[in-house]
């Protein structure tokens, strides 16, 4: 298992340098230049010209690459062109919002959708289990910045129960902090409950065929007991694996959900790092994105022997 | 289950009062800016983010007032010799930096040499001067090589880049390079702490600041904080913005999208004004490099089908929210006239058109307009002068990407197969473009703008016109620039458009002005 994990993680280096390469060339063919940005509408070419020389962009592409894998290798990220300040300052900056909201959806999907995915399947072919799928047909229908406009019209505009947008930290307090997350979690999460409630019924249908479902209620096992001690702990797996990969698809999905809310989270960042080409920023996010992907992936299938002792490493 | 919802309000409301309770003391302006601040440097970038940041934290030696008069600002009194060539300047009393030091005559000196080396009118100060002089910490000179009549103007210069008075170990900083430090002596004290870019910038109230006794006026006279902390909130979603100020969460929102104008209007407890008197124009800007506008009766043919009405709305979605402005300079200031506009204002003639294009030679070559998405206003010319283009028979394409790509593109002198362009579009705010100085005028080739037109006769007449010393030379110097320009056509103005702001009923004091302003403004 030791073993595994060290393989794994030396893997992760690997993917991390790749990406890094991959990324680095990418940004360096894409047209776009930061020195036109930052000069402005009013600029002359020249004026131009000497920013990009000021910033180091007219090095060649070897260079420019190679000062940054140094910079890197003493875990500096560099500094974004336009606001001078450190990328590892701009990224500490986002965490907490992004990690909060992705949380957040995280949980509340789990607790809504996986008893709903178990309820559907024990009733299969009622009218419950047509209701939850018909929900989640609409919930996966509906993008996410359209339910984003609903809620905040009927609960911040209407009610005025909560806020339209931006972010508090937890320390200012729980209720700031939570109050500012409710409706885009709720936003974010909808397609996400919508996906795991899908994937628990398929993986408990297909459990519950089993014969020793049937042996589990012929020695007289309560129905509830059958359903969570013996289905759900075996249809475990695919539900872990679909939240796994929903926890890479929630980091993408809340850029909208930022943007919309207003939230200074990492998706912002990066995509208004990508308009404005500060590449600094660019790269250093996607190096964590990747590195996040990366070790979400290894977390799950090291949790496949909670639910499947069979499985070895 | 009405009383169910009841009781849930009342939670849901007695959590945000405790939670808010604390943070209730200070009086905080929350202002929704037209865009995201991600530079400091008021003078490495002519962003007009930037520039309205400056106003807030640095002060200016001079400053425009309504009247279009320069009047002093951080200067007590000033002096200029007989013979026109030195200027003498004293400082009022009581000046200090947010750092608290007092501001010196070698820190105005180094502000103004660092803005002479990126401004364009300051680089036409610096050609002029001979030497900048401390005299004492209080009183400096300016001595010229020869009489440059516009000193004062460039000094109290209103819009991008102003020339902003910083300390002089920031003002030292190589004049491509941001400064990374935000120190003036304005009304205004940034808070780098609390500074996230893309969402959030702080400024508190600058307790030491000594406002002049004069009436506020534009950027002149009295600049009061009557607010103890400003927030800067940006959000780039205007349905949230417009939400956010909808629910008190905003006070002010400073440029309001055309769309969104009828929403806000039918909210009590918002006004909905201009309160920008010059608002901003539109231009079509070609590539003299390449054909085909390189050639000058391509350029005239389409004087004549521009229909500015039709800009208008495709900017500002409502007549009430623009007007023609057929002047090179920004109709309703003092140099603005229709003299030589005859082809952009008469009825449009596509006949006329037609046949300079013939004229031109014209052969078929393909026209790249470049836009960005991104950018409505941008965009939305892009779409109507490549209907436009169309109409006349011309080989129009229309790439359209995102502003980041097109300010880049616009760089390339390449012909439009190797990337290069023909036409991209823009927008100026109007002080930009109230005389013969702004940067679009320029005509000398490479020093160009982005476009690089060169025509010597039109160069020479703006020169004429920097050499004006009384407002009637002056004026009639830019009507013979405006003449030659409706012939040689260094751009199409547009439009003159304004986009309204939106703020709470309980603000008042907001200073009309081309710039927005903080302070003077008081929240109840």
């Amino acid at each position: 298992m030791i073993v595994y994990v060290l393989r794994r993680l030396g893997a992760t280096l690997i993917v991390m340098a790749v990406v890094a390469l991959f990324v680095f060339s990418l940004l360096f063919l894409t047209p776009g230049d930061p020195a036109a940005v930052i000069a402005g509408d009013v600029a002359t070419a020249d004026d131009i010209q000497r920013i990009r020389a000021k910033l180091g962009l007219n090095e060649p592409f070897l260079v420019q690459f190679g000062g940054w894998v140094g910079r890197l290798l003493h875990g500096d990220l560099g500094t974004s062109i336009f606001t001078n300040l450190p990328v590892t300052t701009l990224i500490g900056q986002r965490v907490q919002p992004t990690v909060s909201l992705t949380l957040l959806t995280l949980v509340i999907a789990v607790l809504i959708a996986v008893p709903v995915g178990v309820v559907a399947a024990a009733k299969a072919g009622t009218w419950t289990d047509r209701l939850v799928m018909g929900c989640s047909v609409l919930a996966f229908s509906v993008p996410v910045f359209v339910l984003a406009y609903l809620l905040i019209g009927l609960f911040s505009i209407r009610l005025e129960w909560l806020p339209v947008q931006g972010y508090r930290p937890f320390s200012d307090g729980l209720w700031p902090w939570l109050s500012h997350l409710i409706l885009p979690s709720i936003a974010l999460g909808t397609v996400y409950m919508a996906f795991i409630a899908r994937i628990t019924r398929a993986a408990m249908l297909d459990v519950l065929s089993q014969d020793y479902i049937r042996t589990a209620n012929a020695k007289g096992l309560a129905p509830r007991a059958v359903l969570t001690r013996h289905a759900l702990k075996n249809a475990g797996v695919p539900i872990i694996t679909v939240i796994g990969i929903g926890i890479a698809l929630l980091i993408s999905g809340a850029i909208v959900t930022e943007t919309v809310f207003a939230i200074p989270g990492i998706g912002r960042l990066t995509v208004d790092a990508i308009l404005r080409r500060d590449y600094p920023i660019i790269q250093g996010v996607i190096l964590l994105f990747s590195g996040v992907y990366v070790l979400i992936n290894l977390l799950v299938d090291l949790s496949y022997r909670l639910f499947d002792p069979r499985i070895r490493y | 289950m009405k009383v169910v919802f009841a009781l849930l309000r009342a939670f849901v409301l007695a959590l945000a009062f405790a939670a808010s309770s604390a943070a209730a003391q200070e009086k905080v302006l929350k202002f929704i800016p037209q865009s995201d601040l991600r530079i400091l440097d008021p003078i490495t970038t002519t962003a007009y983010i930037t520039r309205n940041h400056g106003y807030m934290v640095y002060d200016t030696l001079f400053a425009t007032n309504a009247k279009f008069q320069i009047q002093p600002q951080m200067v007590n009194k000033w002096e200029l010799s007989r013979d026109k060539l030195t200027y003498t300047f004293t400082l009022r009393d009581g000046l200090k930096f947010h750092d608290g030091q007092p501001v010196r005559s070698a820190d105005c000196i180094a502000s103004i040499e660092r803005w002479g080396k990126r401004d364009s009118l300051g680089q036409r100060l610096a050609q002029s001067t001979e030497s900048w002089t401390a005299v004492n910490d209080k009183i400096f000179k300016l001595r010229l090589k020869k009489p440059f009549p516009l000193t004062l103007d460039a000094l109290g210069k209103l819009s991008s880049n102003v020339p902003f008075i910083m300390p002089e170990r920031i003002a030292k900083t190589d004049p491509f390079q941001n400064i990374t430090e935000a120190i003036g002596s304005g009304p205004f004290k940034f808070v780098k702490e609390e500074w996230v870019p893309g969402s959030k910038v702080v400024y508190v109230k600058n307790t030491d600041y000594v406002p002049r006794k004069e009436a506020p006026s534009w950027a002149a006279g009295a600049k009061v904080a009557k607010v103890d902390r400003v927030e800067w909130i940006y959000i780039p979603d205007s349905a949230t913005a417009a939400a956010a100020l909808s629910a008190g969460e905003a006070d002010w929102w400073e440029q309001l999208p055309p769309d969104l104008i009828p929403l806000l209007r039918k909210n009590k407890d918002v006004r909905v004004e201009n309160i920008d008197p010059l608002g901003s124009i539109g231009m079509i800007r070609f590539n003299f490099l390449q054909p085909p506008f390189n050639n000058q009766k391509l350029r005239q043919a389409l004087l004549y089908v521009v229909n500015q009405r039709d800009y208008v709305l495709g900017i500002a979605g409502d007549e009430k929210n623009g007007h023609t402005c057929y002047s090179f300079f920004t109709c309703g200031t003092p140099l603005s006239s229709e003299i030589g506009a005859e082809p952009l204002k008469g009825k449009r003639d596509f006949d006329k058109a037609r046949k300079l294009i013939q004229e031109s030679g014209y052969k078929g070559e393909k026209i790249v307009i470049i836009s960005a998405t991104d950018q409505p206003i941008v965009h939305s010319q892009s779409l109507l002068t490549a209907d436009l283009l169309r109409n006349l028979g011309l080989n129009v394409e229309l790439q359209a990407g995102d502003w980041g790509t097109l300010i880049t593109r616009r760089t390339s002198k390449e012909p439009v197969e190797k990337g290069g362009w023909s036409i991209f579009h823009t927008w100026w705010v109007g002080p930009d473009m109230i005389s013969p100085a702004n940067m679009a005028m320029v005509n000398l080739g490479d020093k160009s703008w982005f476009g690089w037109p060169a025509d010597p006769r039109l160069e020479e007449l703006r020169q004429a016109w920097f050499n004006t010393t009384d407002p009637a030379s002056g004026k009639k110097a830019a009507d013979a620039v405006q003449l030659q320009a409706f012939n040689f056509v260094p751009y199409i103005t547009t439009a003159q458009f304004i986009l309204p702001a939106a703020y709470r009923s309980n603000l008042s004091g907001i200073i009309v002005a081309p710039v927005t302003f903080l302070w003077n403004v008081e929240k109840k």
